[in-house]
């Protein structure tokens, strides 16, 4: 196993981040940590990382374990952080010479790795750091985490705040690290961003709801799941909301996705409940559950 | 001009040096509507966002926000619409409560008036049991919903919203979403930015900006139908890739 989380707990006074956490990511592995803000990621990585050691629990990285040989894991693992940590104030190619240095080898050395994401950024390569803008921060750190071509790669929700546009090139780079057997665990706070993972754990609140393949995950969904549309989403929302039956109600783009608390549910009952509102153009269709939707029934 | 116009822009422009940051951009949004800032990184939203904020002079072009001019009448604008950017912006040293007096002796609100909307607005959040509690200590998503009801304390005729929902749990994005279409539906105009594309659906129009110019403006669903595109993220991935 690449990585190996067994029983981790770790508190803040009175905030439990981490509540017995278990886990395997296996060799060669995209896996994705996939939860809001405040779920706990950036701790585990953290601790995974030999930054944070955990009050309860056992994990090793590449084969090393977190607490005796956390010095043989950081030569061994690639971090990014969530927040930008690379020198402000040095240019771009003095940041990659600098992380090369201290890795003990040279960006020549371990160039193919980078190549691809490098030469986008290197028209930029004397320019400091602090004057990147955010994509191409993103790319230069990513390339800092790769220059000692690591075992293991630390992605904290590296497209956070990022456009759907970049978000998508940077799971293509992924995508391609991944077949050179870089075994990569990468958080998001975006759940459509799951469905490009091998496996996934959904995380919320220090506790991991569920772990298996995105399309298992989809599979466990417990009911029928409908799209919910009308001419006025605002006034939808609210009646479906007031709907005694209702399981659960969410807007999902142009759609509300409606369960149905009862398992004998007719559509027709709803389109008639909605016409008796005045509301019009209804229309109501079975439809397939998303990561998102899987997500908000675990956390409900 | 007309009334129901609430936003007004016209050839608006932002020059830094040689690059166009915004483009000579044009629009206008109507009163209660939900409209949509869309953009990839870069493309000049903030930038054209602080303009009509108050907060920086156009290079050239126009624009009227509220019915003040974005240039001679700045400090109106100011005064008469509501900002909630993506970096939580309330004091996490203070408590709830002791937040929205602050922020509504800011707007020139009386005490009678903050200490009725502040229990209202408590009431309507479901912060009762919070609310002499530091916000520092409070998650992310109740701290989104308390700064976007603090942006309305004055009763606005426009909010502002820069990414409100980044990083905020899929349940709390929506109940936000449902906090903005009350809002809207009361006659609040609201103009948003965000990355998650299916919060573009729920926007009763939306602008794409690319490279400092606005490229593409419409209700989701004639831009879906203008992009042979399944949904707005396949329209935003069509537009903005170019």
């Amino acid at each position: 196993m690449s990585i190996t989380i067994s029983n981790i707990s770790k508190s803040y006074k009175k905030v439990k981040a981490l509540q017995d956490i278990s886990f395997e990511v296996k060799p060669g592995e995209l896996f994705g940590l996939i939860g809001p803000d405040g779920a706990g990621k950036t701790t585990l990585f953290r601790i995974l990382t030999t930054l944070l050691i955990a009050d309860e629990g056992i994990a090793s990285v590449a084969g090393f374990d977190v607490i005796t040989d956390y010095k043989s894991i950081r030569k061994s693992v690639g971090y990014m952080p969530g927040k930008f940590s690379l020198y402000q104030d040095l240019t771009v190619e003095e940041n990659l010479i600098f992380f090369a240095t201290i890795f003990g080898t040279t960006i020549e050395e371990n160039y193919d790795l980078i190549k691809e994401i490098y030469i986008q950024i290197e028209p930029f390569k004397n320019r400091r750091a602090g004057k990147l803008s955010g994509g191409m921060k993103q790319k230069l750190a990513l390339c800092c985490a790769l220059i000692h071509k690591p075992k293991v790669l630390f992605l904290d929700e590296p497209t956070t705040g990022v456009d759907p546009v970049s978000r998508k090139e940077f799971w293509e780079m992924l995508k391609r690290l991944q077949q050179k057997n870089i075994t990569i665990l990468v958080s998001t706070p975006y759940m459509d961003e799951a469905a490009l993972c091998d496996r996934i754990a959904l995380i919320q609140d220090g506790e991991i709801l569920e772990i298996d393949t995105p399309e298992a995950i989809v599979k466990h969904y417990p009911k029928p799941i409908y799209n919910v549309s009308a001419n006025n989403m605002y006034q939808l929302i609210n009646y479906l909301n007031d709907f005694e039956p209702n399981h659960s109600v969410y807007p999902f783009g142009e759609f509300v996705h409606y369960t149905d608390s009862r398992s004998d549910f007719n559509p027709t009952e709803l389109k008639v409940y909605l016409e008796s509102k005045n509301l019009s153009n209804i229309k109501i269709e079975r439809t397939v559950p998303t990561i998102e939707d899987t997500f908000m029934e675990l956390a409900k | 001009m007309n009334n129901n116009k609430v936003i007004h822009v016209e050839g608006l422009t932002k020059m830094f040096g040689d690059f166009a940051a915004v483009d000579a951009i044009t629009f206008d949004v109507k009163k209660g509507e939900i409209f949509g800032f869309l953009g990839a990184n870069g493309a000049g939203k903030t930038t054209a966002m602080k303009m009509l904020i108050g907060i920086s002079s156009p290079t050239s072009g126009k624009a009227s926000v509220a019915g003040f001019d974005v240039i001679t009448q700045a400090e109106d604008i100011k005064k008469n619409i509501g900002y909630m950017s993506q970096k939580f912006a309330l004091y996490d040293d203070l408590t709830v409560k002791e937040n929205i007096t602050f922020f509504g002796g800011i707007y020139g609100l009386s005490r009678k008036h903050i200490k009725e909307k502040s229990a209202v607005l408590i009431e309507e959040l479901g912060l009762e049991n919070v609310a002499n509690k530091l916000v520092g200590s409070l998650p992310l998503g109740w701290k989104q919903k308390l700064s976007f009801s603090v942006s309305l304390l004055h009763d606005p005729k426009i909010v502002f919203l820069d990414e409100p929902t980044g990083g905020v749990d899929p349940i709390t994005r929506r109940q936000f979403w449902e906090m903005i279409y009350k809002a809207a539906n009361q006659g609040t105009t609201v103009f948003v930015t965000t990355h998650y594309m299916d919060e573009a659906e729920y926007c009763d129009r939306v602008s794409i900006m690319v490279n400092g110019k606005i490229e593409a403006l419409d209700t989701p669903k004639r831009l879906k139908e203008q992009f042979k595109a399944a949904d707005m993220n396949d329209v935003f991935l069509k537009l903005a890739r170019g």
